[in-house]
This record gives structure tokens, C-alpha cells and sequence, in this order.
């Protein structure tokens, strides 16, 4: 098992005091380890953003600690804080690039504030760009790029100080889902060549199952669940885990006990319309759609679906072995849901 | 030719007519009268800056939640002092600065002097657009300059003033035009240039034509002053894009 880098022990954060405090995260632990992708998702206003922001100290913790690389950074003044943020690097919903600036000059932005000479941070910056499939765009500004290039500039500029952890923050949630697969792909690709650990804040699904390894659930300032994605998928034990795991506020208890019920996710593979259509064609059976949260763009579907497959056994399981064989589909039955 | 104009101006009932012609024509006093107007002004449009952007840098940075808070107690005294000195009219703030003048300058009349109270008029003024433009700044960038390590100081001079540039020069032409405005006006108390023209002339000696005409130029100037600053904040705005701007035309 790879060591964590990092650790937060006991962390909340209160907003405000008296009758109007907020308590945004309340008793957090959480191991991140050395050069995985790890996820953090949760409904909007459970606290991610607190969370990240908490990881490199943009928001101060109100009790508790957060252990970055070794280093307990609650502990840091404000200028050895500075220096440790260049080991854990950020990117936004919001891109948050220097308008003003062309993207060249972005990328060397965080070097231009380490000193680093303007000769060398050009160099490096030039090669970042590479690395991004962005070459061709070092003399463009901002305002001349799609919002997914955008992006990659942004991940170029937040590599520029060689980080031991990149943070996202819905850093694919203002994309299209096309674009949303493209970004996810280079975080992943980044973090199979250059070994960073990233964490990735989401309120989506579809972003966890593409490239995380591990998650943990936030609901209402807490992590009620954490572990593999595949295991807390497959079997989510708390309400809040269902209701993100489920699309559409499904609740599969509700389900008749006859029923087997399936969740599919989509990762960019054919949209859900074609699959339930040649499903009837193709095998003569007909399932039920107990609830889909998909988008369909280009053709292409990302999102999840829960499907009641038929009561006769032999149809169920040819519809299974159906959909088990499409590509870019991925398939778990959803176990126990009659508690 | 002039002749004509002097029997045209007459015939239209209006009085001293060879006098103002004769002012009119006398290029090199015009041109003296204009500089006056200009010079004024200008170097007190510039000193205003001095004072009025670090200021108004001070106003959006040391507040609660900016980049560098401040004690309250200090941003209250400087907010007070700002809109104090915006409160009083100019004419007025014109005669209470009269010994600051004479302190700095050693005299309180002529054009030099009233650069000292179009300073005082403007530093707060230009503190104010300052503060404006920099409010504009989109929170998230900051927050990312942050992310990556800058200090305070840095995202001021790296990251607020360079991404807040089209606006603040935005904000510098229309400091200009109104401190020019001021300047005209200073012109009534001991100043010169094209404002003492057009009063003293115009209004004291019933010099109609060289009224309308001093009138006429200070428009000309505000236009040249509006026009070279839009010109150049739309240049210096890289946000609008190219190909953009070519498909709306
Ligand atoms: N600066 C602040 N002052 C007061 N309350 C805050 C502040 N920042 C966040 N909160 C509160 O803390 C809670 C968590 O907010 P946070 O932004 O972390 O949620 P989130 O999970 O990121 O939501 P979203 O998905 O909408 O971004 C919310 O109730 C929010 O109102
Ligand atoms: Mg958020």
C-alpha cells in the first residue's frame, strides 16, 4: 500500500459564530494516498469546496489538522504557506485564467511568482503546453479558447511548479459532457506519467466512475461513506450515497421484490435510446427504465440508468448478458435494496 | 475679409467686435491660454494618481475578505476622508486650500496654484474609480493567484492592476476630463487659461464670440481626451476576441 500524502485529521469549519454559524465540515479524516486519483462528491452546499480549500489552507480550518507531503500545514505562517502551495496546485470550475495574459504567459505565471528565470519558465511552459495538446495556442489569450481548452490551459499552469497533488474543484463541470471526457482523460493521463495525486471534487457520478480509484461521500459537512469506487457503487449503504449512486432520486426500495434491478452507467459509449430499442429487437425483451440521469450529446451518453430487468429469469439474464457486451457501458446489479 | 466678419457680427447686435477678433487672431496668446488649460490640469490629474491610486488600491485590498484586510478602524478614517473631500464643492474646497498653496507653492494665484486644489479635489475622486475598477476583478482569479502562492503585493501588481488595465484607463480618461473640467473652473479664482478667458471676457467684458470660442475648444479638447482613452483601453483589451469582433461586423 503507497503512503498518504495527504492526511486530514479532525477537520471543521464553522462559518460565522452565535445563532448564525454555519458548520460547513464537521470531524473530517481522510487518507489521501501518494498518486492516486481520488474522488470527493456530494449534493451542492455539502462542502466539497470547503473541504478542497481547506486542503491548501485558502480556508482555515476551524479545529483540527491537514498534513500535505509531511507537512502540517495549519502549522505554517502565511510566506511558508505560500512555498507549500506550490506542491498543491488548484484548478476551477471557472478556469480562473489571467485574461489580460496570453496562455504562454499563464503557464508561466506561477514560476514568474517562484523567481524562477524568464528564459527557463518560458521553456518549461512552452513544453507544459505540449504536454496539454495546447502547443499551437501559446501566443492566443484566453478569450480566443473553448472552455475545454481553457481547462487545459489551466492544468498546464497548475503543473508549471511540479505539484505533489492537483486539486479540481467541478473542474469539468462548466464542459460538455465530449469535452468533460477529454479533460478527465488528460487528468488521468497526467497522473499515469507524472505520478501527481490528484483529487477531484464532483457532483457528478459519471466523473467519479471515469478516473477515480477511491471516493469519499460528503453529505451535510461529513463523509458518511468512503472506500473503492467500485464497492461503494455497487453497494451504497447510506441514504446519501443512494441518492448520488441512483439517478433521479430513486429509491430502489420501492421496488417490487420480484424485480432485479440494474444500474448502468454510460461512459461516453452510444446514448441509452438505441441500447433499450435494439435490447426489444435484438433479444425480444423489454426492460423497465426505473430512472435515468443521462445526457445525450453527439450521440454520445454519459450518466447512469436504473433498469428493472423482467421477472421470467432466462429473459433477465439474456437482457444482462446484452448490455454486458456493449462497449463504453459499464454494469452492477443493485444488490439487497429491500432492507 | 475681416471687414465683412466685423460688419456680419455687428449686424447681428453683437458688441466690441474688432476687440475680439483682434484677441482671436493673436495665435500666440490663444495658444498660451490653451496650454494653460492643459498643463494645469494635466500635472494634477498625474499627482492625483500618485496619491489617489494606492489609495483606492488600499480601499479594495484592506477591507474584510480582501487580499490584505486592514484595521477597521483605518479603513472607516480613510473612507470618511474620501467622501468628505468629494462632499465639498469645488469652488469652495478652491478657497480652503489657499494656504496649503501658499505653503507649497509660496503663492495661491496663477495657474501653477491651482494645481494644488485640483489635487486635493481629484486624489479622492480617482481614489474612488480605482476602487471601481478593481472591484471588477473576478473573485476566482484571485482566489487562484492565491492558490499558487502570491503574496498580497503580488496579486496587486501582478495579477488586479494588469487584469483591471482597460478599465482603470477607462477610469483615467474620464479623471482627465473632469479635473480639465475643474481646471476651467479654477480659472475663475486666479487661474488662467481658457476658462478665465471665456469668464472674464465672456462674462466680464461681453466678449460673446471669444466666450463661444474658448467654449468650443474645451469641447475639442474633451473629445481628443475621450477618444485617444477609449482608443487605447479597447487596445489594451485582450479579452475582446478577434475573430469575435470580426463576426459582428
Ligand atoms: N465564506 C463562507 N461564509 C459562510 N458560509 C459559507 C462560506 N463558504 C461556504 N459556506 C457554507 O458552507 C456550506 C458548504 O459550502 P461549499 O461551497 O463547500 O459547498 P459545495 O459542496 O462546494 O457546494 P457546490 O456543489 O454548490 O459548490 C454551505 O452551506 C455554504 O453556504
Ligand atoms: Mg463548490
Amino acid at each position: 500500500m503507497s503512503e498518504s500524502i495527504i492526511q486530514i485529521q479532525h477537520l471543521s469549519k464553522t462559518f460565522g459564530d452565535g445563532t448564525e454559524a454555519v458548520h460547513a465540515l464537521e470531524d473530517i479524516n481522510l487518507d489521501i494516498r501518494q498518486g492516486e486519483i481520488f474522488g470527493i462528491i456530494g449534493l451542492s452546499g455539502a462542502g466539497k469546496s470547503t473541504l478542497v480549500r481547506c486542503m491548501n489552507l485558502l480556508e482555515r480550518p476551524t479545529a483540527g489538522t491537514v498534513t500535505v507531503d509531511g507537512q502540517n500545514m495549519t502549522a505554517l505562517s502565511e510566506r511558508e504557506l505560500r512555498a507549500a502551495r506550490r506542491k498543491i496546485t488548484m484548478i476551477f470550475q471557472g478556469f480562473n485564467l489571467l485574461m489580460q495574459r496570453t496562455c504562454l504567459k499563464n503557464v508561466c505565471f506561477p514560476m514568474e511568482i517562484g523567481s524562477v528565470p524568464a528564459a527557463q519558465a518560458q521553456k518549461r511552459a512552452k513544453e507544459l503546453l505540449e504536454l496539454v495538446g495546447l502547443g499551437d495556442k501559446a501566443q492566443a489569450y484566453p478569450a480566443q479558447l473553448s472552455g475545454g481548452q481553457k481547462q487545459r490551459v489551466a492544468i498546464a499552469r497548475a503543473l508549471a511548479t511540479e505539484p505533489k497533488v492537483l486539486l479540481c474543484d467541478e473542474a469539468t463541470s462548466a464542459l460538455d459532457p465530449t469535452t468533460t471526457i477529454s479533460i478527465l482523460n488528460l487528468l488521468k493521463d497526467l497522473n499515469r506519467q507524472l505520478g501527481v495525486t490528484v483529487v477531484v471534487i464532483t457532483h457528478q457520478m459519471s466523473v467519479i466512475e471515469e478516473i477515480c480509484s477511491r471516493v469519499a461521500i460528503l453529505d451535510g459537512g461529513s463523509v458518511v461513506e468512503m472506500g473503492d469506487v467500485q464497492e461503494i457503487f455497487s453497494n451504497p449503504t447510506t441514504d446519501a450515497a443512494r441518492r448520488l449512486v441512483y439517478p433521479g432520486g430513486v429509491v430502489p426500495a420501492q421496488f417490487p421484490a420480484s424485480t432485479r434491478v440494474i444500474r448502468i452507467s454510460f461512459n461516453g459509449g452510444t446514448a441509452y435510446d438505441p441500447l433499450i430499442a435494439s435490447l426489444a429487437i435484438d433479444c425480444g425483451v423489454k426492460v423497465n427504465i426505473l430512472g435515468a440521469d443521462t445526457r445525450n450529446v453527439g450521440g454520445k451518453a454519459i450518466g447512469t440508468m436504473l433498469l428493472g430487468l423482467p421477472e421470467d429469469s432466462n429473459e433477465a439474464a439474456k437482457a444482462l448478458n446484452y448490455i454486458q457486451a456493449q462497449k463504453n457501458i459499464t454494469v452492477e446489479e443493485v444488490p439487497d435494496y429491500h432492507e | 475679409m475681416s471687414e465683412a466678419l466685423i460688419n456680419l457680427f455687428e449686424s447681428w447686435g453683437i458688441a466690441k467686435v474688432p476687440e475680439q477678433i483682434a484677441y482671436l487672431s493673436d495665435f500666440g496668446t490663444l495658444a498660451f491660454n490653451v496650454w494653460e488649460t492643459v498643463y494645469a490640469p494635466a500635472l494634477a490629474t498625474l499627482f492625483a494618481y500618485m496619491i489617489g491610486l494606492p489609495l483606492g488600491i488600499i480601499l479594495v485590498i484592506g477591507e474584510t475578505g480582501g487580499v490584505r484586510p486592514m484595521p477597521k478602524a483605518l479603513m472607516s478614517v480613510l473612507n470618511t476622508i474620501v467622501n468628505l473631500l468629494r462632499s465639498v464643492p469645488f469652488l469652495i474646497l478652491m478657497v480652503m486650500v489657499v494656504p496649503l498653496s501658499r505653503l507649497i507653492l509660496g503663492t495661491s494665484v496663477g495657474t501653477a496654484a491651482t494645481v494644488v486644489p485640483l489635487t486635493v479635489a481629484a486624489a479622492p475622486y480617482v481614489a474612488r474609480l480605482v476602487e471601481i475598477s478593481l472591484r471588477e476583478m473576478d473573485r476566482g482569479v484571485i482566489e487562484a493567484a492565491q492558490a499558487m502562492g502570491c503574496s498580497p503585493w503580488q496579486i496587486v501588481t501582478k495579477v488586479m492592476l494588469p487584469e483591471c488595465r482597460p478599465s482603470l484607463i477607462n477610469g483615467a480618461t474620464n479623471a482627465a476630463i473632469t479635473i480639465l473640467g475643474y481646471g476651467a473652473m479654477a480659472g475663475a479664482i486666479g487661474g488662467g487659461g481658457l476658462g478665465a478667458v471665456a469668464l472674464m471676457r465672456g462674462h466680464g467684458r461681453n466678449q460673446i464670440i471669444v466666450m463661444y470660442v474658448a467654449v468650443i475648444i474645451l469641447v475639442i479638447l474633451v473629445q481628443i481626451i475621450q477618444s485617444i482613452g477609449t482608443a487605447w483601453s479597447v487596445k489594451s483589451d485582450r479579452r475582446i476576441n478577434p475573430t469575435e469582433t470580426k463576426r459582428r461586423t
